[in-house]
Formats: C-alpha cells, structure tokens, sequence
C-alpha cells in the first residue's frame, strides 16, 4: 500500500477503535476518563522504562495500560469518597501526568521521551516503522490499532444487551444480576488499551477528540443505540479522510488537522442534526410563528370588518 | 408455601446515623402490598437494602425461602423514574425489551418472542402506539407506563416498585393499579413503596407502616389504625388527618 | 542546600518570579473554591488547552510579545467557555462531554497552527513550547510583572465580591430575587477564571493549568464548611505550590515548574484527604467502625433482654435473636460478660 494509503488506514482503524469506546463514555457521562486515560500515558511510559530500562514497544504499551488502568481505580475512589466527579478527574490525572514528567525531566532526560510527540503524535511517521507477519511488510502501527479494534468489536457485541442496560439503567441492571462492576472496570480497560495502542500513532490529542467528537456528534442524529456506533464509525472515518487532505494541501500537522475536522462534523451536526439541530429548530420556531400570526391575523380580521361595515 | 419476602432484622447505616433499624417483616405470597410512612422513614433504603443495592450494616432478606442470587430472575424491581438517563438513544420497546435481559442469560442475545412479550406488554398498558418512540418524548405517565410493561415483560413472581405513583395522571394511575391487581390474582406479590395515605388503605390488601423501624405490619385493616398511624408519623398526622377528612371524611 | 537556597535569593530576576509565582497560587487558590463550588472543576481544562491555538494566533500576528500571546489566550479561553456553554444548553449532550469536545478540537487547532508556524519561521517557535509545560525561571521581568498584576486583580476582585459570589452559586434564583444581577456575576467570575488561566499558562504550561486552579481548593475542602475559611487555606495552599515549584526549577533548570507545582499541591491534597479531622478517609473510617460496635453491642444487650435467665441454652436462643455468626456472637458474649451484663 502507499504511504499515504497506511495513513489514512491506521486513521480509520483508530477512529472506529475510538469510536465505540467513545459512544460508551459519552453516554455514560465518562467523556473526561478518555482526556484523563491519554494524559497519564506519560507516566506509563516514563515508569516502564525506568522500570526495565528497555524503550520496545510492548513494554511501553504494557506500562502505558497499566497507568490508564490505575487512574481510573483512583478517580473512583475519589469519587466514591465523595469528592466531585469532575474534580476527581482533574485532581487524579493532572498528577500523575506531573509525576510522569517531573520523572522524565529528573531521571530520563537524555532518553528519547518525547512527551511533545507522546502529546501531539504524528501519524505521519506510521509508515515507517514496519513489521512483517506472514511475510507480509506492514506498519506497526497499524498492526497494533487493528488487534485492538478486533477486541473492541468482540467485547461489545458480546456483552450489547449488558452494556446497553447498565448504561441506562444501573438500577435495573444490578436488579437484573448483570455485572456492572465488572463492565465498569473492563470499559475502563478498553479504555486505556485503546488510548495506548493509538496514541502512539496519532498522539493523545487526537485519541480524545477521536473517542469524544465523532460519538457526541453521531448522538444528535440518532435516537437508536446500534446506530450511534455505526454513525459515529463513519464521522470518525471522514474525518480521517477530510483531515488528511487538509493537512496535505496547509502542510500542517496531520493529526492535529484531523482533530479539527472531527470538530467541523459536530458543528455541521450541531447545526443541522434532526430535530435538536439549531438551524431546523429556528426555521420551525419561525414556521409556527407565521402559522399563529396567520392563524392570529385570520380571527382579527372579521370583527375588525364588521366594525367597519358597521 | 414460603413467604415471598422475609426480611430478617435489616439494619442501614449512612455515616453516623442509621436509616433503618432492625425492620423485620413477612409478606406472604399473593398480596397487594404497600410500605407507607413519613418522609426519611426509609422507604426506599429499605428496597434497596433488601435487593442488595445498598450494604446493609447487619439482617438479611429471604425470597421464597430462598437467597436473593438464587430466585433474581423472578424479582422485578420497578426503580424510581428519576434515577435513569432519559436521553439515552433507545425506543420504548426497546426499554421493555430490557425486561427480558435475565431470562436471556449472558451473551446471548433477546429472541423474537422476547421482543413479543415485550410487545404485548406494551400493549396491556395500552402504549402500542408509542412503541418506537424515544423515551425522553413521553410524558411521565406514559413513561412509567413503560416501565410497567417491562417489569410485565419480566414475568416475576414478586414485584418491587418505589414509589410508581409519584408524578403520573390519575387516568395512568387507574391503569397501574389495575394491573397490580390483575396480577393479584395470578397470584404473584407486589410490594409498593407509597407516600399517599389517603389512597394507600383502597389500594393495599397489606400494609407495612415503616419509620425507621416497622411500626406495624399485616392487613390493612389491622395496620390502618389511628393509633398505628399516629404512631408511625406522629405530630404530622393531624396534618395529615384534616387533609384527609375534607375528601374522603377521615379516617376509621 | 540552605546556601543555595540564600544564593538564589539574592538574584533579583529570581526573587521576582518567586514572588510572582506566590500571586498566582494565591490568585488561584482563590478562584479555585468557586469554580470548584460551580461543579466547573474542569472548565479550566478546557480554558487553557483551548488557549494553545489563541498562542499561536497571536505569535502568527505580533511574534513573541507578551501581551499579543496573552490577548489571544484570552479570546480562545472566552470562546471555549462559551462554546462549552451553548453545547450544553442547547443539546442533549451533558457538560463533561462538551468540556472534551471544546478541549480536544481546540488543541488539534493549536498543533496544527503550531506546525503552520514552524513551517513558516523555520523553527522559531522555541519561546512557545513552554508555554506546554510551563518555566517560571525563563519569565523576564516585564512577564512576571504581567502576571502578578492579574493575579492581584484577580484576588481583588475576589474579596470585592465575595458575598455576591457566594450567593449567586448557592442559590441563583435567590440572588435574582433580590435584584442582584447574577448573569453580570456570573460574567465577572467567569472573566476572572478566564484572566488567571491566560497569567499562568507561562508559568505552570497548559496542561497543568487546571491543576492549580482545583487542587489546592479540593484540598481546602477536607478542612473547613466555611467559605471564608476555605478560600484562605486554597489561596495558601495555592500560594506554597506556587512558591515551592518556581524555587526547584529555579535550583534545577532541567525540572520544569508546572510538574512541581501540581505536585506539592496534589501532596497537600492527598493528606487532607487522608488525615483532615472530620471530613478525611481516616476519621470517617474510625467514625464508622466506632459507631458499627456501639451498636452491635446495643442491639446484643436488647437480645440479652429478651431471654431471660431461666431459657434454657441461652447462648444459643440469644444468638438466635441477634442473628450474628458464631465468631461475633462469642466476642459479644464475652464482652457481655466482662461488663456484668450476664450475671
């Protein structure tokens, strides 16, 4: 394939990865787990190789996983001692992101740590770092990204139904006996697979805006659950897609780029998306309004008329 | 026969203070029954307690002389209507169609006659019509109508509803009422945590008066007695006697 | 070590941008309670993610001056607090998701105008990477001057309306009826969040802004229920962080200050969290477990009453009626004993 076709692939791969996580964050009101998760990363990181003084790729994304996993244990925690759910997260991932690079700064400094690259990522150098399975030369990257997207479809079509009641109902579904706890921790889990295995390639930025855009927007258009994954999956791809030739024709950062057009897609949603659209809500209000004057203007007219004719 | 529901010496504690304390008490099988006390008396804790929602500082519940793990598929258990995400991107079938997860089983997914009971369920409810709508465009009566229809879907032997009355039309309130009688007389138990007195001694055929403790428990003719009464909520009883007097001339 | 810490005071550069770093913990702090009472903890995130491209607009416009940086930061931290708010109000889509959606879009912007700047200036952009992470010690005067004035004027504001605020939080609808204008309130807190965050991303970097604006208050939290009390302990705690942080990376120019300054207040945080007498995990847990044994012992006094002396196997019908396992039916029982209730 071309250099600009691995691009775009792992893109997509990693928006349909994002995607699903994000449909379940965004409707669980857990959007911010997904900035807190590809914040901690750089602890992750920095631990493991202080760890095992190795910097290969499998040791970081285990470490990486760990720390993803972690903050998520501690902010619930916090949030179960009673401090703010939102306060939490900020408290809980801002220090560990600290730790992670007061520790680079202090033990790892001449190491190849970019916390910038780690940060802002660039797909662009997806292409060349290959690995060959089956004899077939591919990016690493992308092998990566399509393991986790195979797991992530497998997990939520295997538990749909639990996922779906206990998101909407954690009631019911503990009444129910499903495991909420457990479904909890492996959305959690996903989570910080996720974000690692992505991060990577296309920067921590781009992870968030990739779980939380393409859902929040795909969640104005449709009132089915199945639905909002599928259409999520497809913003997210275009996106991709749109984001990449942007960057080519400004020459600009191409994640960065795509981030950005997953924000142009929720402002198209945002103003036009079914019924809660802005813009279809102004032209009904005005509709309505012009119906009643009409309607107002009608009723006024006939005694008006007889007062005159009289 | 077993009871449906032995609560064994249920005590809950927030912090400091207990919310309930030691409540003990039998519902035997095929009963309409209401908990009934003052606001903060515990009602809905108890529910909880009792379903395992909240961790209970000492007592157990039994169902059908049974643990709750064992008999889970035959409880359903009609949560307050606040406590859920009504924005969720769900139809009204769809929610009832919720009500047939535990018979289902992990993995696999809901089959076409689960989708068919839920139907039909909405359908007693007399809510066909709004089958494919999103929750959140129904009003609240239809909503808990909703519900209804999937603790129906469910097909328990005991229902545990928390307040189901509260916020619904009088017409929605008929239509409920008269289902947890319809289902009286299949013989299943229906356990109503209700804050109204007035209609609470026409509804119930058992009653449990609760204040933090069970005050009284048994028929409603036994329970609903003045002094029982007065004893369960004390000073806002003449309130709520006045009240009562000017609609249905007091009570007994 | 004391010797270089009296070294370093000795710089004036150096004991300027002490005292400054010292004004914006304080500044901070203060802010911090409201925007924690708010539920806004994480609006500050979003703020100053959002201001990285406000960054690179202005360096695009007027290169690195100050002022031109800071302008831009602002304007992006107003637009982001009201983008946030006509998501929220005007969709089904809850805060924290809006919050996300804001930060991630804006900074995707900011790397891609950051990128538009080093293609263009041929690497030039040195003096904006700090601004990601933040470095007190490289702040010449002017920039801390900058920085001490808004947070003094920040604070300022805070103590001027302080009843106003209070109020308008707790109970908006209140405050409108007494013909308070609370949407102008709002505005002017608003504003000030919007003023600190745009002073201190220098020092402390974007992403660990929001830090210094929640931890120190969350900390102050566990100590007091009084609003007075708790800005002043969030403006100290603020004000230590603050001071703590600009003094290391001042010792050690490899240590960036953001880093340490989150840390020392997140340090304050988890103590408070732990040790706070009352509200602190350990005073709740001893709470707890007191309380759980005196009314164990209560309830196995009460059971003791209901058998009297003559039952026959007592032990046993008073556990019974206790409903307790053996381990803690014995342990009770010899409490009992101990304290003469069986005679």
């Amino acid at each position: 394939m071309t250099y600009e076709g691995w691009i775009i692939v792992t893109g997509v791969l990693v928006g349909a990865s994002c995607s699903i996580i994000g449909v379940l964050l965004v409707l669980r009101q857990m959007a911010m787990i997904s900035d807190a998760i590809s914040h901690t990363v750089i602890l992750g990181l920095v631990s493991a190789f202080l760890l095992t003084s190795t910097l290969d790729s499998f040791t970081m994304l285990i470490g990486a996983a760990v720390a993803g996993l972690l903050t998520t244990i501690v902010i619930q925690l916090l949030q179960n001692s009673g401090v703010q759910p939102d306060a939490a997260i900020g408290v809980t991932f801002t220090a560990f992101f600290a730790l992670g690079v007061f520790l680079i700064s202090r033990y790892a400094g001449n190491v190849h740590l970019d916390v910038n690259h780690a940060l802002m990522g660039d797909i662009a150098f997806v292409p060349f770092q290959t690995v060959s399975v089956f004899g077939v030369s591919m990016p690493q990257a992308f092998l990566f990204v399509s393991v986790v997207l195979f797991l992530n479809v497998i997990l939520a079509v295997l538990f749909y139904k639990e996922w779906k009641v206990s998101t909407f109902d954690p009631g019911l579904a503990v009444a129910l006996g499903v495991p909420v706890a457990f479904l909890h921790y492996l959305l959690m889990t996903m989570t910080s697979v996720t974000a690692v295995s992505s991060f990577d390639s296309v920067g921590a930025v781009l992870v968030v805006a990739f779980m939380i855009v393409p859902a929040a927007s795909a969640y104005l258009w449709t009132r089915s659950f199945p639905y909002m994954f599928v259409l999520s999956i497809f913003i997210s791809a275009a996106s991709c897609f749109s984001g990449y030739y942007a960057a080519k024709w400004l020459n600009v950062s191409i994640s960065g780029s795509m981030a950005v057009m997953t924000g142009v897609f929720f402002l198209i949603s945002f103003l036009f998306a079914g019924e809660d659209g802005i813009v279809t809500r102004v032209l009904r209000q005005k509709r309505k309004q012009r119906m009643q004057w009409n309607a107002a203007s009608a009723a006024a007219s006939q005694p008006e008329r007889d007062r005159l004719n009289g | 026969m077993s009871d449906a529901l032995d609560v064994q010496n249920i005590t809950v504690a927030y912090q400091e203070s207990t919310v309930l304390e030691n409540a003990a008490f039998s519902v035997p099988q095929g009963k309409l029954v209401g908990i009934v006390g003052p606001n903060g008396a515990g009602k809905s804790t108890l529910l909880k307690a009792v379903l395992d929602l909240v961790p209970k500082l000492h007592g157990r519940a039994v169902f059908f002389g049974d643990e709750l793990k064992k008999v889970r598929s035959s409880i359903g258990y009609v949560p307050q209507r606040g406590e859920v995400d009504w924005d969720f991107p769900t139809n009204a079938l769809d929610v009832v169609t919720m009500g047939r997860y535990g018979h289902v089983g992990l993995f696999r997914r809901p089959r076409k006659q689960d989708r068919e009971v839920a139907f039909q369920s909405l359908k007693e409810l007399g809510m066909e019509d709004y089958a494919k709508r999103q929750i959140r465009q129904l009003s609240g009566g239809q909503q808990q109508r909703v519900f209804l229809a999937r603790a129906m879907a469910q097909d328990a032997s005991l229902y545990i509803m928390d307040e189901p009355f509260a916020g619904i039309d009088a017409k929605t309130e008929r239509a409920i009422i008269e289902l947890m009688q319809k289902w009286k007389q299949q013989n299943k138990t229906i356990i109503v945590v209700h804050h109204d007195l007035q209609t609470a001694r026409e509804y119930f055929d058992w009653m449990i008066l609760l204040n933090k403790q069970v005050v009284a428990q048994g028929p409603t003719e036994e329970v609903f007695t003045k002094e029982k009464l007065q004893q369960a909520y004390g000073g806002q009883l003449a309130f709520l006697q006045s009240a009562a007097s000017e609609e249905t001339g007091g009570l007994s | 070590m004391m010797q270089e810490w009296l070294s370093l005071l000795e710089s004036p550069n150096l004991r300027w941008v002490l005292l400054g770093s010292m004004f914006l913990g304080i500044a901070s702090g203060v802010i911090g309670s409201f925007v924690l009472l708010r539920k806004e903890s994480l609006v500050g995130e979003a703020m100053s993610h959002a201001a990285l491209p406000g960054v690179c607009l202005g360096f695009l416009a007027a290169g690195r001056e100050l002022p031109a940086l800071m302008i831009g930061a602002a304007v992006f931290g107003f637009i982001s607090l009201w983008g946030i708010r006509i998501i929220h109000r005007n969709t089904k889509l809850k805060q924290d998701t809006a919050i996300g959606l804001i930060l991630s879009v804006f900074f995707g912007l900011g790397i891609v105008l950051l990128t538009m700047i080093t293609n263009s200036s041929a690497g030039n952009k040195s003096g904006l990477d700090s601004y990601i992470f933040g470095q007190a010690a490289s702040m010449v005067q002017f920039d801390v001057w900058m920085m001490s004035g808004i947070a003094m004027l920040v604070t300022a504001a805070a103590l001027l309306f302080f009843k106003e605020w209070k109020l308008v939080i707790f109970d908006p609808l209140f405050a409108g009826g007494l013909g308070w204008k609370t949407k102008t309130l709002n505005s002017i807190l608003s504003f000030s969040i919007v003023l600190i965050v745009t002073a201190g991303i220098q020092a402390v970097g974007i992403i660990l802004m929001s830090a210094l604006i929640i931890t120190p208050a969350i900390a102050a939290r566990y100590w007091t229920d009084r609003l007075g009390i708790m800005v002043i302990l969030s403006a100290l705690i603020g004000a230590f962080s603050g001071l703590s942080g600009a003094a290391l990376s001042a010792l050690d120019g490899g240590i960036p200050t953001g880093p340490v300054v989150v840390l020392t207040a997140t340090a304050v945080f988890v103590f408070s969290f732990l040790f706070a007498p009352g509200r602190g995990k350990l005073a709740q847990i001893t709470a707890y477990r007191r309380f759980r044994r005196r009314w164990k012992k209560q309830q196995a006094v009460q059971a003791l009453d209901s058998v009297p002396d003559t039952t026959p196997s007592r032990y046993a019908a008073w556990q019974k009626t206790l409903g307790v396992e053996n381990s803690e039916a014995r342990r009770l029982w010899n409490w009992l004993k101990k304290n003469r209730y069986l005679t």
